[in-house]
């Protein structure tokens, strides 16, 4: 039997990642910026091939396990979180990846979103955002914007849209991200923050779906447009953008706002960004930017990361300390508890 | 005067009152007391459906049936020989259960005017009065009595009245000439640290087993003898604890650790409860947001290579089902519980039926072939655990397990198994990456588990249709046929393997007896009552609905009748009947009851006689 013992993943490339056969997705679609930016992170991370497992619902993003050399799970629509919090509990040792999007995930899954993120089980979630239903042919979605014009909106989506990344801070998540899938090095960056987080790491990738939603985030790629619509974050950096222009303050008063400033030099008057603050203000403001507020800059970049204990490493835990109490549970005392009795062949006598 | 001894193979009885006037323990107590006595004894509890009903209602209503017996026994019994009514709404919905002169024990103090309009009667009537010529009712100032024996005792007056319970639980230690003994064992150890309250309850039960003696109103007491039953250890057990020690047990003799992923639901939470208790056994529960991700996980830790199961009841099936199917298409091992309650929709949650058997053999998109099993009694839970654990590795296949309400809560004496006869459980598990295929198959056409983690195995599951061997999604009309046809055959197999159905009775003859569930212990008391009658006629009972055993149908062919009694409109009778063209005479009751042993007897001779 030839089993492979040399797993050390020094070795390993980008190729070791990519799966035989053909990719299906739509040419141009945002999708393969992201297949591609996973298969050059994985290698990186020192965690052998064979530890990796990709889970994903249903949709176009959800295709994504197949195309992966690694362990892969293509499940059913919404509850990829439910299979992959199963893969984990059992086996902490194992770096697992849920892969989603904004109708899979927000949509029919979003119950199970909230519950894995609030119990920080320890999951890199991708949530590929394209605002529409790209598998069964240009839906609205719950990212869609108001007014929407599809086949199921013909006279503009009545929906209000929902922020992944509010979602995803409400929820109590302890990491939370934005990244785009066109921008392969920013993406890059944050998966490799995503990865290194102990707990649940929650990625929001902005990804064209070039067929049934072309160009919904092309401001943030148009070169007259993407200095002021992008403001990347950085660990303890104030919040400037637009070639470090204009910063964003926050004013006071009795309902807490964020506006823009003109960067005159005085850069302690703008917001200090600190992902680590445990308080979930600041996040939750700065998430909202761009998306909800139209006229301000997206965030991009780790927008939250806390440490708290993962709900597998807990599990691990409570079994730890149960076995140090009680001993490792024996069958014998299972069957054989307090209340049994005995029935001899001649006597029946009471134990 | 003293009362009279009679001796009295079988006696059944039921404790009811209000939901909170601890029926469900003293009734555990009876029981207990008799099983350490020896007698054979069965057990059936009742509960409202409203936690917290409304004092003194009939929706509150909450009961315990205990039969003790010196005979073998496989029923609750049908009918009581005696009632404890601990309010007037108690007595209205039990008193058609009661036999004809049987004992009807009343506490008195509870029949105030309140309590008689909130049960319907009319309080400015003698509402006994019709029934004291139709039963032996006792009227015992019960509340009154327990309060005079604690006058003393330095508790709160509430609890004072809490403890009425084991003033009649005295009364019927007394009427029944139980020791006292085991029932103040058990106190002395649930109340060691509190001396004022064990004092307290000794008192009372003692006062009841007195006044039983010296009130003028029993004139006759009764003995049970002990049972003849096989020598071993016993403890008495539910369906709910024997499942969940059941799955322990499988996962000791498997050598995977145990994964639960589950949600509450009545009558399934008790083994979520019993296995979140066994983490040094290295079990993992997982309590999820809702059914469907209670499967899901149990299916991610099926994928990690564990033993997984879900538990749940019929409306937790219809959300379940969707990954039901993804457990069967990427052929994971995985046990499903269903326990059984009254539907359709919400329906009656606290009652059992056995109404499912169609949803879980059906209930799906696509053809979707999953074996099932159901378990016969409380304690057959425990092997049908281990026997669904055993297909779901041996076969790569999810199971599912049909329990039924009856026999989750109802429990029964179970003699403990020798652990090394327990056989151990095959499991695969694929390592070597130069003859890995997903989807490979062995002789029975089980494929391969490697598991994430093992180098070089690296593979992709899906829902979505695939090739044979290889497992790559093909959505081909051939590929399609093809593994629907495998899939088929796959579960089909089982059948190959399992031992011969077990007859009781005479092997051909003019009737057959056949069931499934819950059904067995009034078929197997209604067979033994034909047999001892003359009549030529046997039992089979169906553990494995699915597949069915080989040998059923020529079993079937060796009877002039076969009598199907079912807990539904004839789920079961439909399959057999398109599968045999047998006419099969179905006997059917959808009113939330057990069969009863007289009503088969009597239906049974009916269709032997030709007149059904
Ligand atoms: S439909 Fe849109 S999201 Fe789906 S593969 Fe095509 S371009 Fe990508």
């Amino acid at each position: 039997m030839a089993i492979i013992t040399n797993t050390d993943p020094s070795t390993l490339t980008k190729k070791d990642f990519v799966a035989e056969g053909d990719v299906k997705w739509c040419p141009g679609c945002g999708d393969y910026s992201i297949l591609s930016s996973v298969q050059t992170v994985l290698p990186t991370l020192g965690i052998p091939k064979e530890k990796f497992a990709f889970i994903s619902g249903i949709g176009c993003s959800s295709r994504f396990p197949y195309y992966m050399d690694t362990y892969g799970f293509h499940t059913i629509h919404g509850r990829a979180l439910t299979v992959a919090s199963g893969v984990k509990i059992s086996n902490p040792d194992l770096s697992v990846w849920v892969v989603t999007g904004d109708g899979d995930g927000l949509s029919i899954g979003g119950n199970h979103t909230m519950h894995a993120i609030r119990r920080n089980m320890d999951l890199k979630i991708l949530l590929f955002n394209n605002r529409i239903y790209g598998l069964t042919k240009g839906q609205y979605s719950p990212t869609s914007e108001q007014g929407k014009v599809t086949k199921t909106s013909l006279m503009g989506s009545i929906d209000r849209p929902l922020n992944p990344v509010s979602f995803a801070i409400a929820s109590g998540a302890t990491f939370v991200a934005r990244t785009a899938a066109h921008n392969p090095k920013h993406l890059q960056e944050t998966l490799r923050a995503a990865a290194a987080h102990k707990g649940t790491a929650f990625v929001e990738i902005l990804q064209n779906c070039n067929i049934f939603n072309d160009g919904t985030f092309a401001k943030y790629l148009n070169k007259d447009t993407k200095e002021v619509e992008n403001l990347f974050l950085e660990d303890g950096k104030p919040l400037l953008f637009d070639k470090d222009s204009k910063g964003i303050v926050l004013e006071s008063g009795s309902h807490p706002k964020l506006t823009i400033e003109a960067n005159d030099g005085t850069t302690n008057k703008f917001i200090t960004h600190d992902p680590k603050a445990e308080d979930t203000t600041m996040a939750y403001l700065i998430g909202r930017l761009g998306i909800d507020e139209p006229s301000m800059p997206t965030v991009m970049g780790v927008i939250r990361s806390v440490n708290h204990v993962s709900y597998d490493a807990a599990v691990a835990q409570q079994e730890a300390a149960a076995i140090e109490k009680k001993g490792e549970g024996k069958l014998e005392s299972l069957l054989f508890n307090s209340s049994t009795w005995t029935v001899s062949d001649e006597v029946k006598t009471k134990k | 005067m003293s009362a009279t001894k009679e001796k009295l193979s079988s006696v059944t009885i039921r404790f009811c009152g209000d939901s909170g006037d601890g029926m469900q323990l003293t009734g555990n107590q009876f029981t207990t007391t008799s099983a350490l006595f020896g007698n054979d004894i069965a057990t059936y509890p009742n509960f409202p459906a409203e936690i917290r009903a409304p004092l003194g209602t009939l929706a509150g209503v909450s009961g315990f049936q205990v039969r003790f017996s010196s005979n073998d026994i496989f029923t609750a019994g049908d009918e009581l020989d005696a009632l404890v009514a601990m309010n007037p709404a108690a007595m209205k919905t039990n008193l058609e259960d009661l036999k004809q002169n049987g004992i009807l024990i009343i506490n008195e103090d509870s029949f105030t005017a309140s309590n008689l309009s909130k049960a319907g009667f009319n309080p400015e009537e003698d509402i006994l009065e019709p029934y004291r010529s139709k039963y032996r009712v006792y009227e015992m100032p019960i509340t009154k009595m327990t309060l005079e024996a604690l006058k003393d005792a330095p508790i709160q007056s509430k609890l004072k009245e809490r403890s009425k319970n084991m003033f009649a639980l005295g009364v019927m230690y007394f009427l029944y000439n139980r020791s006292l003994e085991p029932t103040i064992k058990w106190l002395e150890g649930k109340f060691g640290n509190k001396p004022d309250i064990l004092a307290a309850n000794i008192k009372v039960i003692k006062a009841g087993y007195n006044f039983g003696d010296t009130c003028e109103m029993i004139h006759s007491t009764y003995e049970v003898a002990k049972a003849d039953i096989p020598p071993g250890t016993y403890r008495n057990i539910t369906g709910n604890e024997a499942l969940s020690i059941g799955f322990v047990a499988a996962s000791k003799l498997s050598n995977k650790s145990l994964f639960l992923g589950s949600y509450p639901i009545t009558p399934a939470t008790e083994i979520l409860q019993a296995l979140a208790k066994y983490k040094h056994f290295g079990v993992k529960t997982f309590q999820a947001e809702d059914e469907i991700a209670g499967i899901g996980s149990a299916i991610g830790a099926s994928f990690a290579g564990q033993l997984a199961l879900t538990t749940t009841s019929g409306p937790g099936i219809a959300l379940k089902s969707e990954f039901m199917n993804l457990a069967m298409i990427t052929e994971l091992p995985l046990v499903i519980v269903d326990v059984m309650r009254g539907g359709p929709s919400t329906g009656l949650p606290t009652k059992t039926e056995q109404t499912d058997l169609l949803q879980v053999l059906y209930g799906r998109n696509g053809e979707s072939p999953i074996p099932v099993l159901a378990a016969k009694s409380p304690s057959d839970c425990f092997d049908t655990a281990i026997e669904a654990c055993r297909i779901a590795f041996e076969y790569m296949t999810p199971v599912v397990i049909l329990s039924e309400t009856q026999i989750a809560i109802g429990s029964e004496p179970w003699l403990l198994p020798n652990i090394d006869d327990l056989k151990k459980i095959k499991t695969q598990s694929h390592t070597d990456p130069d003859t890995f295929q997903p989807y490979s198959r062995n002789e029975d056409l089980a494929r391969p588990w490697a598991i994430p983690g093992t180098p070089g195995c690296e593979h992709t599951l899906g829902g979505l249709e695939k090739s044979n061997i290889t497992g790559k999604v093909n959505l081909s009309a051939e590929a399609h046929e093809e593994m629907t046809r495998i899939r088929a055959q796959k579960v089909a197999n089982i059948a190959k393997h399992l031992p011969a159905t077990e007859i009781y009775g005479k092997t051909k003859g003019d009737l057959l007896l056949l069931g499934w569930g819950s059904t067995y212990g009034s078929n197997k008391s209604a067979v033994e009552e034909l047999l001892a009658r003359g009549y030529k006629v046997a039992q089979a009972h169906i553990k494995h609905i699915n597949p069915l055993p080989n040998d059923l149908e020529s079993i079937l062919r060796n009877y002039k009748h076969v009598m199907l009694p079912e807990l539904n409109s004839g789920q079961l009778n439909m399959i057999l009947r398109a599968k045999f063209l047998i006419d099969i005479k179905a006997v059917n009751q959808i009113n939330t009851k057990p069969f009863n042993q007289s009503d088969l007897v009597r239906i049974a001779e009916e269709i032997i006689e030709g007149k059904r």
